[in-house]
């Protein structure tokens, strides 16, 4: 790849030079349509900075890989589909529990199961929320661009690495598998942040203890092989790593890792905000369909119609203060395309209320909503 | 300006390689802006193929094409199910060695033996080349150097001569249809 000027880049490509500009060491995979292009980059790329790459024997094992390495200090990273992400959940689910610094790039396509292997879909952004089990917050990012893409994955991982938690980057194939004109960022311009390593005794380290560090409510996670010794559990623990059944200890430690992250929905929340001055109808879009919507409000506000777009590049947490500002606008509407049958649209209708008709616009033909489709339902709602 | 064409054939055939080289040549060697998408079975051989470039001097927010201004048809199932979709006043490139008919439209269309060109040219892989070739000497959406410098980026090594020579030959080809044309 050129080193500097505009390239013509895919979004799966660029997700790779992201994570490898963020510091990615370790992939572990197993390919699938439309993510394949991530895990054969990276076995092509990642050696060559020092990292490594493992075709696994299924997702399963691609996900415990990545936990493994994390632990073992080097950022991780996988990536994959649908039926995939779905066998990935549980141990997605220990990564949250053990705090386990990791990033899972999902590049949606059609389900349910193995659905349209090629068609692009917006259909795991729940289950991206909520796909493994138990009390939990989950930080979700969804790139509309290539340059996105990239960006959004260097995000991922500092998200990831200063909150010791797992972090998704949810693509869709339109968004994984366009190829377009970008000019990325030189590393100086970069802002590249690194887990927070223990300071104190060898022997006195906790794992799970929260005050120890500089980060409010994360603990600094120590590298298997310095000479820490330490225990990793999926049971509820306490702050020396050992399961724990007492209430107090047990309530305390899931409240905490809830914490860390809601109590920064607003610093995690990413939106694009276009025309929002004087508006009285509002798309809220995600992913490639935002790149739709844009059209549409673009048309729209050349035909006299005050429009504005809400591009949420954060799904998750939800960008709740965001959509409350918009509730006191006084919205006539607020339009919710989505390539699903109506997922995001309850989040936003939750905010939004009786304030104004929250008008999903749904789409599950693995085509992308298009422009001329987001404007008719801008015009009916004036 | 936003210019929407469409490469459509069977996989195997190098349109996505071809279309991925012709917006490379405006993303990285104009100031041109370019997007590339494609859309294709699961097999890996065969099967409908076809690639889309916009090229544009403006942002390009949509990334999909719907009425191409320039279409190249390299199998009969994609002229069937591609030439009526061509925008109005558009231009067809039809491969005559694999497509025997072309649905009646309101569009230019552009005759050419593309892959046995490639054939006499030493390998048929390079019809892809060939058909660039024509395509950017039809529509001159782009200077040929510039298609010239993404083609020697992303051909494989040791390739790069046989891949120009076919574009050339596809340019000489356009420059030939049209003088008969202007003769008529």
């Amino acid at each position: 790849m050129k080193d500097a000027g505009p390239k013509l880049l895919q979004g799966n490509e660029a997700c790779v030079e992201g994570a490898i500009a963020a510091g990615l060491k370790f992939f572990a995979g197993y390919p699938i349509t439309p993510s394949t292009e991530i895990a054969e980059l990276c076995a092509l790329r990642l050696p060559k900075v020092g990292g490594k790459f493992l075709q696994m024997e299924d997702e399963i094992a691609s996900m415990a890989a990545v936990c493994g390495a994390s632990l073992a200090g080097l950022k991780s990273m996988t990536a994959t589909s649908g039926p995939g992400f779905s066998l990935k959940q549980e141990n997605i689910g220990f990564a949250v529990e053990a705090e386990i610094p990791c990033v899972i790039v999902n590049v949606q396509r059609v389900g349910p199961s193995t659905g349209m292997p090629t068609s692009p879909a917006q259909g795991d952004v729940l289950q991206a929320r909520w796909g493994t089990h138990g009390d939990h917050e989950m930080v979700v990012l969804c790139p509309s661009s290539v340059l996105e893409a990239y960006t959004l994955t260097v995000e991922a991982f500092n998200i990831s690495e200063t909150l010791r938690t797992p972090v998704i980057l949810l693509m869709d194939e339109v968004v994984g598998h366009l190829r377009e004109k970008v000019v990325l960022p030189s590393p100086q311009e970069l802002v590249v942040k690194d887990r927070e390593l223990p300071a104190g005794a060898k022997e006195a380290y906790k794992p799970y203890a929260a005050d120890q560090g500089r980060i409010k409510g994360v603990p600094p996670l120590a590298r298997f092989g310095d000479g820490y010794k330490f225990h990793v559990t999926g049971l509820t623990h306490g702050e020396d790593g050992f399961p724990t059944n007492s209430p107090k200890v047990g309530e305390k430690q899931i409240v905490r890792i809830w914490e860390k992250i809601h109590s920064r929905r607003k610093e995690l929340s990413r939106v694009e905000m276009l025309y929002p001055e004087d508006a009285e109808v509002f798309v809220y879009a995600y992913g490639s369909t935002a790149r739709s919507a844009k059209r549409a409000v673009k048309e729209a506000r050349a035909q006299g119609i005050r429009a504005c777009l809400i591009r949420a590049m954060t799904l998750w947490p939800f960008i709740e203060d965001v959509l409350s500002d918009v509730k006191k606008k006084h919205p006539k509407a607020v339009i919710v395309p989505e390539m699903n049958l109506g997922q995001m649209v309850r989040p936003v209708k939750r905010v939004i209320g009786d304030a104004c008709p929250v008008i999903p616009l749904n789409k599950v033909a693995g085509q992308l909503i298009e422009p001329e489709e987001i404007l008719a339902a801008i015009k009916e709602a004036v | 300006m936003r210019k929407e064409f469409r490469l459509a054939g069977e996989g195997g055939q190098g349109l996505i390689t071809a279309a991925i080289i012709l917006a490379e040549a405006c993303a990285e060697h104009t100031d041109l802006n370019a997007v590339q998408t494609q859309s294709y079975g699961p097999e890996s051989r065969g099967g409908a193929s076809r690639a889309d470039v916009i090229i544009a001097d403006e942002d390009i927010d949509y990334p999909e094409i719907k009425r191409p201004e320039a279409l190249l048809v390299m199998a009969q199932e994609a002229s069937d199910l591609y030439v009526p979709g061509v925008a109005d006043g558009g231009t067809v490139i039809v491969d005559t060695t694999y497509v025997k008919s072309v649905p009646a439209v309101n569009a230019r269309i552009i005759r050419y033996p593309i892959s046995e060109k490639a054939r006499e040219l030493g390998r048929e892989i390079v019809a892809n080349m060939v058909a660039l070739g024509l395509l950017v000497g039809v529509t001159k959406v782009v200077p040929e150097d510039a298609v010239v410098a993404a083609i020697v980026d992303r051909v494989p090594r040791g390739t790069e001569d046989l891949n120009k020579k076919a574009f050339y030959a596809g340019i000489e080809a356009a420059k030939e249809l049209q003088s008969r044309e202007e003769g008529d």
